[in-house]
């Protein structure tokens, strides 16, 4: 058996909650006898809890661990893809200094996905927010839309892409969150590279995952609350 | 109107004729016969592609079998293990052949992954 | 008016085509820019990650604004039957169609791939204003095509009143679904308010009464005819009242914002102390596009219709100001992740961006005014567009 099917073996033992075993089994009968993974899962949340008080000022190798993985030149320039980005934040009236990573947050209610005109801004059943390029006809009305400043447009042709992660001028793109991993079982890039742990990625629907027994103990929010986007990605110590 | 007719046919004839004669010679990579009988796959890859993509980009249905990236790690030349960086590329050499616009590589490597792997990790 | 001569009918011959060279060769260059876009990337226009909209989408929305807005005359002689609107409503109706074609052609050929756009035409995100605006868009123009047609078809007349009616609406719709496209931007300080649909339709009125006013002088300046002094009078005071209802709708999109302290920073950004964005504000669009406007169509002593011409051709440049403002200024200011902190990143978090356009964003602005240009000026040569008065009735 390929390590891949051992990953999907984990995956569904760790994921798949007792409501699922009623209607699942012919799903995946099928889904096995064609050869096929069985698909994203509405069963399933993917988020991220980000400690800020873990995260350090100056680190910067969860951008250069995302910028490796999905063969991102790295550069700064503002036509240049940035789809993870440290940003260092400063309280004015106490003078309390955070640093901390930004990317997509991955709502539950996307404003991108809302404007997008032809739907190549769309929601995985799992909560993955992503563009589907083959969609996307760069009209850029989601980078309008977006409160985070997570997309990024493709300035320029582009080429030795990463096999996992297709990446074209004149389209928009932003984190995805490692959805190439996920889907094998692996987990965001960012998240494995962060020396002090400080990006816990899981399941926020799975109760006795890390991550979800984290939310319920330690006090975390997501960023502009107030838009009630509802994101995946939140923040423990700002 | 007979003229014409028989000037057709000549042409017609003639242009199969060549046609047979300058079918591509593609560097076909590891070849033979992958995941579909090779005619069926001539006829209907695009098919397999487009439905493929929006199951595994829109749900995640992954299919390993008939993915694009599978295509390229057999077919991808075993010189510079790319389907597009010559003009006899598996995709290329026959996609101008037919004058059919080739779109899937402004977004997709053409590159076989192992090797893109080995180049980056080499970095 | 004066005979014309067999000299001054080969000069305005000679003219036409002149007209049409120039017209063509800015409309060439704009393709030509487009081509050049396509084949580098966005990376040769002055817009980037920050300032994702530019040049190109103040140049479309201003034609179609305006588009929606010039169909007003047409409006005013269909819908609420006044005779001397009513002689005009053919020549409204092929500008509306014109600028529309102007304004969808830049923002067709401004996307990162405008050989999807069949894509477009074939996934409809209902939930996307976008979406929705692609149908507004051309069933504006399928509308009005129509509407000319009742007019112009003697055997269709009798429709007419409907078409009116029917464009009447659909154009209101339209301007709206425009206005809403910053208007669902909740994120971003500048958009994301409900009064902008409602500025968007009175803007599009004087906009649109403007250009319409413009194309007129030109028109009767061709044929060396003079417009009846007294239905000029009339034009230009409504054009007044609409200037004075657009300065009205900005002046209350500004002061409300200004009265919540979250909003003051922009404010002051865009008004006070934001660089080029307070002075194309205050001199473009208030006192060029506005106040001397209001001087020239009311101050007494200059009646000509020449000067109206001159009011209108500022009433458009200031609309191009102010869109500027709004557009590229709403989007220089930064987006406010975390309220109370001083930000900082390599996304230009908490800063403000810069933008300077390319020749190659403004050639395909221009390259859109081009088209509406030549479509207006082929239309009127070989068709009947000329406003037909009959002897001035009040009604």
């Amino acid at each position: 058996m390929s390590d891949m099917d051992m990953d999907r073996r984990n995956f569904l033992k760790t994921s798949v909650g007792a409501a699922a075993v009623a209607i699942a089994p012919g799903m995946m009968l099928y889904s096995v006898a064609q050869g096929k993974s069985e698909g994203a899962s509405s069963r399933v949340r993917w988020g991220m809890l980000i400690d800020t008080n873990q995260c350090k000022p100056g680190c910067n190798d969860c951008v250069t661990a995302c910028n490796r993985e999905n063969g991102l030149p790295g550069e700064t320039k503002a036509t240049d893809s940035q789809w993870i980005r440290k940003i260092e934040i400063k309280d004015i009236s106490s003078g309390r200094e955070i640093s901390l990573p930004m990317m997509c947050q991955h709502c539950e209610n996307p404003p991108c996905v809302d404007v997008c005109p032809t739907n190549a801004s769309m929601k995985r059943a799992d909560g993955i927010v992503l563009v589907d390029k083959h969609r996307c006809i760069g009209c850029r009305y989601c980078m309008m839309a977006c409160p985070y400043k997570a997309r990024s447009f493709v300035h320029e042709p582009q080429h030795d892409q990463n096999p996992d992660v297709p990446r074209g001028k004149g389209t928009v793109e932003s984190c995805t969150l490692c959805v190439h991993r996920i889907d094998v079982g692996g987990k965001p890039a960012c998240s494995e590279a962060c020396p002090n742990q400080a990006i816990i990625f899981g399941d926020l629907n799975d109760e006795n995952s890390e991550i979800a027994q984290k939310v319920r103990s330690v006090a975390s929010v997501q960023v502009r609350a107030d838009l009630r986007l509802n994101p995946g990605v939140r923040y423990q110590g700002i | 109107m007979r003229l014409l007719v028989s000037l057709l046919l000549t042409l017609c004839v003639s242009l199969a004729w060549a046609s047979e004669a300058a079918s591509p010679k593609l560097d076909i990579g590891k070849g033979g016969q992958c995941v579909e009988d090779t005619q069926w796959m001539r006829k209907n890859h695009m098919h397999l592609l487009k439905h493929g993509r929006d199951d595994a980009l829109r749900h995640g249905i992954r299919d390993e079998k008939h993915s694009l990236k599978t295509c390229i790690e057999c077919h991808a030349s075993t010189q510079d293990n790319s389907v597009t960086a010559r003009a006899d590329s598996f995709c290329v050499g026959c996609h101008k052949y037919e004058a059919v616009k080739l779109d899937c590589f402004e977004c997709h490597s053409g590159t076989r992954k192992s090797a893109w792997l080995q180049q980056r990790n080499a970095k | 008016m004066s005979t014309p001569t067999l000299e001054s009918l080969h000069f305005k011959n000679r003219l036409y085509w002149l007209l049409l060279a120039a017209g063509g060769l800015v409309a060439t260059a704009g393709m030509y820019a487009v081509h050049l876009m396509e084949h580098h990337g966005h990376i040769i226009t002055g817009m980037d990650n920050q300032i994702v909209w530019g040049l190109p989408h103040v140049f479309a929305i201003f034609l179609i604004v305006a588009a929606s807005g010039v169909l007003n005359v047409a409006s005013i002689g269909s819908v609420f039957g006044k005779a001397i609107y009513k002689a005009r409503a053919p020549l409204a109706s092929l500008l509306s169609i014109a600028m529309l074609m102007g304004g969808l052609t830049v923002l067709m050929l401004d996307l990162g791939r405008p050989d999807r756009i069949i894509v477009a035409a074939t996934n409809y995100n209902l939930t996307s204003v976008f979406a929705w605006n692609v149908l507004l868009y051309s069933g504006m123009v399928g509308l009005v095509v129509v509407y000319l047609w009742t007019m112009m078809e003697r055997r269709m007349n009798p429709y007419n009143k409907i078409a009116g009616i029917g464009v009447f609406v659909w154009r209101f719709v339209l301007t709206t679904g425009t206005g809403l496209i910053f208007a669902f931007l909740t994120a971003r300080q500048a958009y994301g308010s409900a009064l902008l649909p409602p500025m968007f339709i009175v803007l599009s009125f004087a906009w649109g009464m403007a250009v319409f006013h413009l194309v007129q002088t030109s028109i009767y300046m061709w044929n060396e005819k003079e417009i009846d002094p007294s239905i000029l009078a009339r034009k230009k005071h409504l054009l007044g009242v609409f200037v004075l209802g657009s300065m009205y709708m900005v002046a209350t999109y500004h002061l409300t914002n200004a009265y919540f302290s979250q909003q003051q920073g922009f404010e002051r950004f865009i008004l006070l102390d934001g660089g080029i964005y307070p002075g194309l504000f205050w001199w473009g669009y208030i006192v060029l596009g506005n106040i001397v406007p209001l001087a020239l169509l009311y101050a007494p002593g200059i009646q000509r219709d020449r000067w109206a011409a001159l009011a209108s051709l500022l009433i458009i440049l200031g609309g191009f100001a102010l869109l500027y403002v709004f557009i590229i200024g709403g989007q220089a200011w930064p987006l406010n992740l975390f309220p109370g902190y001083e930000v900082s990143s390599t996304f230009a978090d908490g800063q403000i961006s810069a933008y300077s356009p390319s020749i190659y964003e403004f050639l395909l602005g221009l390259g859109g005014l081009s088209i509406a240009f030549l479509i207006t000026t082929v239309s009127v040569r070989v068709l009947n567009f000329m406003p037909q008065d009959k002897p001035y009735i009040a009604d």
